[in-house]
């Protein structure tokens, strides 16, 4: 148990995705304006994260890397070089079906997410997160946990970022840094709070 | 002819995808602790969005419009995969420095964003050329950061010591922050601010302002 709170902990603080490995930095950027829009988005990557680490992880073991079509009568195949596009995919295929089920059950979750949706297909925090668990090689529980973590760690990030800037706007910034380049700064800011939790060991 | 050249020449600077269209920015933080791997990310990136480019291009018009984001995002991971398999196959070296990005190149916005925004409404050869000059606009950005960041990190360009450093018996005391994530932010912050101030008209206007009466300068 200690070995999964471990690694959560590491996947949503220590080596946050958006902070230490930049990824989904263009939604990050793009739909951090306001505090609200900011939650929506990060609940929705860490539903989709935490599903499609593990499913893909399952593609991975049981379909495309060397010697796993054993189980049907082919040791010898190594499909691993599919990889990217089936994991792309099964995301693509995922966001969608999330997007039926919350507009059939839960209409209301799924207007308030509303274009941020389809938009997390091509979020590489979700991608690059499928392709930390194949080259780090977890097994089943460790990706769930992955998912989770790195998931909630993002939207952390995201959350934070946006509150700093609804606060941000009452500053005198220079001309040239308005907006996107203030924006650059605050999350180099962050990212080095963010390593300050790099030592710590659980 | 004209036309041609403003489609590769203008993604340099005026229209550059990362720090005007904030497009493509994961990888471009990511690779840059030293240069030859970003020189291997700049060549992949822009020889992906040049050929997806045109073969998007090629098949725009049989393209159903409700299915098209699959379509292209399935054209563009098989040109990733190639280049994929060339890097392991003749740098393999590099392709492990480069761990995820690679195939991170298929959620690159840049490509995606150009295929949507150009490649489905101009023809074959614009739609390459358009791809090139994105690509070399995030060549250029990833190009500069990369060289702040080995040249005071490590005190060396592509490997090759131009300062010496301390450690080796010579002056120069290495900037280990130049080494970590937060410096990559500060360096593109920095670079959009040299380039909106030389290009003014890419300053965004400020959601609000309180001393309106001492700059009235802005408006």
């Amino acid at each position: 148990m200690e070995q999964y709170i471990n690694l959560f902990i590491r996947a949503a603080f220590v080596e946050n995705l958006a902070l230490t490995f930049f990824l989904g930095m263009c939604t990050f950027l793009a739909i951090s304006k306001r505090v609200e829009t900011a939650i929506g988005l990060g609940l929705a990557v860490v539903a989709v994260q935490a599903v499609t680490v593990p499913v893909n992880y399952l593609i991975s073991h049981y379909l495309l890397s060397a010697g796993a079509l054993a189980w049907a009568g082919l040791p010898d195949i190594d499909l691993s070089f599919l990889g990217l596009v089936s994991y792309i995919g099964v995301i693509a295929a995922l966001v969608q079906i999330l997007e039926m089920t919350l507009d059939r059950h839960f209409p209301k979750l799924y207007n308030a997410l509303g274009i941020f949706l389809p938009l997390i297909t091509v979020n590489c925090a979700i991608l690059g997160g499928s392709l930390f668990m194949v080259e780090r090689q977890y097994n089943f529980a460790q990706s769930v946990t992955y998912g989770l973590g790195s998931g909630f760690g993002w939207a952390v990030a995201l959350i934070a970022l946006a509150g700093i800037r609804e606060k941000l706007r009452y500053s005198d910034v220079p001309d040239g840094l308005q907006g996107l380049g203030i924006t650059f700064i605050i999350v180099g800011l962050m990212s080095l709070g963010f390593m300050g939790l790099s030592g710590i060991q659980l | 002819m004209a036309e041609a050249r403003k489609v590769l020449i203008d993604p340099l600077i005026d229209t550059n995808p990362v720090t005007l269209q904030v497009l493509g920015i994961c990888s471009a933080l990511a690779v840059t602790t030293s240069l030859l791997p970003a020189l291997m990310m700049c060549i992949a990136l822009t020889s992906v969005a040049a050929l997806s480019g045109a073969a998007i291009s090629s098949i725009r018009h049989r393209i159903p419009n409700n299915i098209r984001i699959i379509v292209q995002m399935t054209i563009i991971a098989s040109f990733v995969i190639v280049v994929d398999q060339m890097l392991k196959a003749y740098a393999f070296e590099t392709s492990r420095q480069l761990s995820v990005f690679v195939g991170l190149i298929i959620t690159n916005c840049i490509i995606l964003g150009r295929a949507e925004a150009f490649a489905m409404s101009n023809g074959i050869g614009m739609s390459f050329l358009d791809g090139i000059g994105n690509g070399l606009g995030y060549s250029i950005v990833l190009l500069a950061v990369a060289t702040v960041r080995e040249l005071f990190g490590a005190g060396s360009l592509m490997g090759f010591e131009i300062l010496p450093l301390t450690g080796n018996g010579g002056w120069y005391e290495a900037n280990g922050l130049m080494l970590l994530p937060p410096s990559a932010f500060f360096i593109i912050g920095l670079l959009i601010w040299v380039i909106r101030t030389a290009r003014p008209k890419q300053v965004e206007k400020p959601e609000y302002q309180i001393h309106e009466v001492h700059r009235t300068e802005v408006i």
